[in-house]
């Protein structure tokens, strides 16, 4: 009876996601879709799971829209009250091990499965997959979300260390695009964004403007 | 009953996390279990089966609501209220139980008036935002409530959708309920940004009624909420889709007057007996204003 009171009609998920995030000289270039769902229904078609943690650093969300949100937010003002105390920017390590510290403890009621990506100062920009279980890895490119099934083949094949900028925002929108084009529940605009010691920039590519694959 | 609050303790300051179970809930459990056994069944609660949405608009926020209050397949109050008040400048449809819906918004009302006393300033969307998503998030989508939460403030006008679980959107135009399609459909078809505040009304009035005609959990009148910047109109109702006795096509009145005019019963006869009251005692007990 305590499971079936406990309507899951109203669970908004983004288990129906595609993230990823790629490292490059200088920053790390992320990527997500837009859509979150409650069960066939898209409860929001222009979400932003690119969440801004620190100046310069950021999470790609996928799993449970609240859970995501709420370890998020707990995480954001962690990190900030951390960056006070130490008169500094944080690493973005540090954000990574605080993600993994709570997904980690608490890892069986939650469902998130994070990228964490950033640059600082000490080690340039860097790329933390913590999915769901909550271990933590750093990798140079990383994809994420029930999307991402579907394109590791594609990110094994066409991954190059030492990709600029331009090449590393390309090849994530297409991957992408890809993972959008196959799954079902993603979807929506392909929302990128790049951070670096200068700073962010973020762009929203519509759907009439992704890059085409085949015409069937 | 024993409370769970071993688990509860073991929990830092940070995360209000899924250990804190609702208390209440292991009792109504434990209650429902005992019920069964003697082949009862525990009362339905009451549903707002639903149409609510909001859009923001050139000046201001409008939001919308039916005012229908459902108990399973019986509607329990054909006009009940569903705009709930939080602030003078920040108003929330309520969507899912109707009585989470009505005490979650009431607490948040009043934390947010002490936190506004508090910070002697006008309270923010974003902060009403907050403490609703950190308290449903708490427990763990047991708060059956499904909000739209309307407001402006300082930094302009804001539109947040709320889901039971704790997870917010913040959007131009939202929808929640089981009406929730019907109406998302009207607004994705008419939306324009910066549109003016009879557009607006207009367009949420439309989609509200697309949800009492084409959901069977909304119907009955449409309520508006209208929020600009130092003025809220309340217009409840707005709009009565759903007057009794009015059926469009076939007669034009189907209820009548049921006042008998005098006289139409007659009187036979008629006894008049005084009651003698003898004053007995009389004191005066003075209220303590001072």
């Amino acid at each position: 009876t305590l499971e079936a009171c406990c309507s899951r009609a109203w669970t908004s998920c983004f288990n129906s996601t595609s993230i990823m995030a790629v490292e490059f000289e200088g920053g790390v270039v992320i990527g997500a879709d837009s859509r979150t769902t409650t069960g066939a229904y898209i409860a929001n078609r222009v979400t932003d799971k690119l969440t801004p943690i620190h100046e310069r650093i950021f999470c790609c969300r996928s799993g449970s829209a609240a859970d995501t949100q709420a370890i998020a937010d707990a995480v954001t003002y962690q990190l900030g009250f951390h960056s006070i105390e130490l008169d500094e920017a944080p690493l973005v390590q540090t954000a990574a091990s605080l993600f993994r510290e709570m997904c980690y403890r608490y890892r069986e009621e939650l469902m998130a499965g994070i990228i964490v990506a950033g640059w600082d100062p000490r080690r340039g920009g860097q790329v933390y997959t913590v999915p769901v279980g909550g271990m933590m890895t750093r990798q140079p490119v990383s994809v994420g979300g029930s999307g991402s099934s579907y394109i590791y083949g594609y990110v094994d094949s066409n991954y190059r260390a030492g990709m600029s900028k331009e090449e590393c925002l390309k090849f994530t929108a297409e991957a992408l695009t890809l993972a959008m084009e196959r799954d079902g529940s993603s979807g929506g605009v392909v929302r990128l964004a790049v951070v670096s010691e200068q700073g962010v920039e973020r762009q929203v590519i519509l759907g009439n403007q992704l890059p085409k694959f085949s015409t069937v | 009953l024993y409370i769970n609050r071993n688990l509860a303790g073991e929990l830092g300051s940070f995360f209000w996390g899924k250990n804190i179970k609702c208390v209440c809930f292991y009792r109504n459990a434990l209650l429902e279990a005992d019920i069964n056994k003697l082949g009862f069944s525990s009362p339905a609660a009451r549903k707002t089966g639903t149409t609510i949405c909001g859009v923001v608009y050139k000046d201001g926020v409008v939001l919308g609501a039916d005012t229908r209050a459902t108990e399973g397949m019986v509607v329990a109050d054909k006009n009940c209220s569903k705009i709930h008040y939080i602030s003078p400048n920040i108003y929330c449809c309520g969507a899912g139980t109707a009585a989470d819906t009505e005490m979650t918004t009431q607490i948040i009302s009043s934390n947010l008036e002490l936190h506004s006393l508090s910070t002697g300033r006008l309270p923010r969307v974003t902060t009403a935002n907050r403490m609703l998503k950190q308290m449903l998030f708490r427990y763990q989508g047991y708060i059956g409530a499904a909000l739209v939460l309307g407001g402006v403030d300082c930094n302009g006008p804001h539109l947040y959708s709320i889901y039971p679980h704790g997870s917010t959107d913040k959007l131009p135009y939202v929808t929640m309920g089981s009406g929730s399609l019907a109406a998302m459909a009207v607004f994705e078809d008419r939306y324009r940004p910066n549109m003016e505040e009879e557009e607006a009304k207009r367009l949420v009035r439309d989609a509200i009624a697309a949800g009492i005609f084409n959901d069977l959990g909304s119907g009955s009148n449409i309520d508006l909420c209208v929020i600009t910047k130092g003025k809220v109109d309340y217009l409840r109702p707005h709009d009565m889709a759903n007057k009794k006795g009015e059926l469009i096509v076939y007669f034009p009145h189907r209820t009548g007057s049921y006042r008998y005019k005098h006289g139409t019963t007659g009187v036979l006869t008629k006894a008049v007996t005084p009651l003698n009251l003898e004053v007995v005692e009389e004191s005066v007990q003075t209220m303590d204003t001072s």
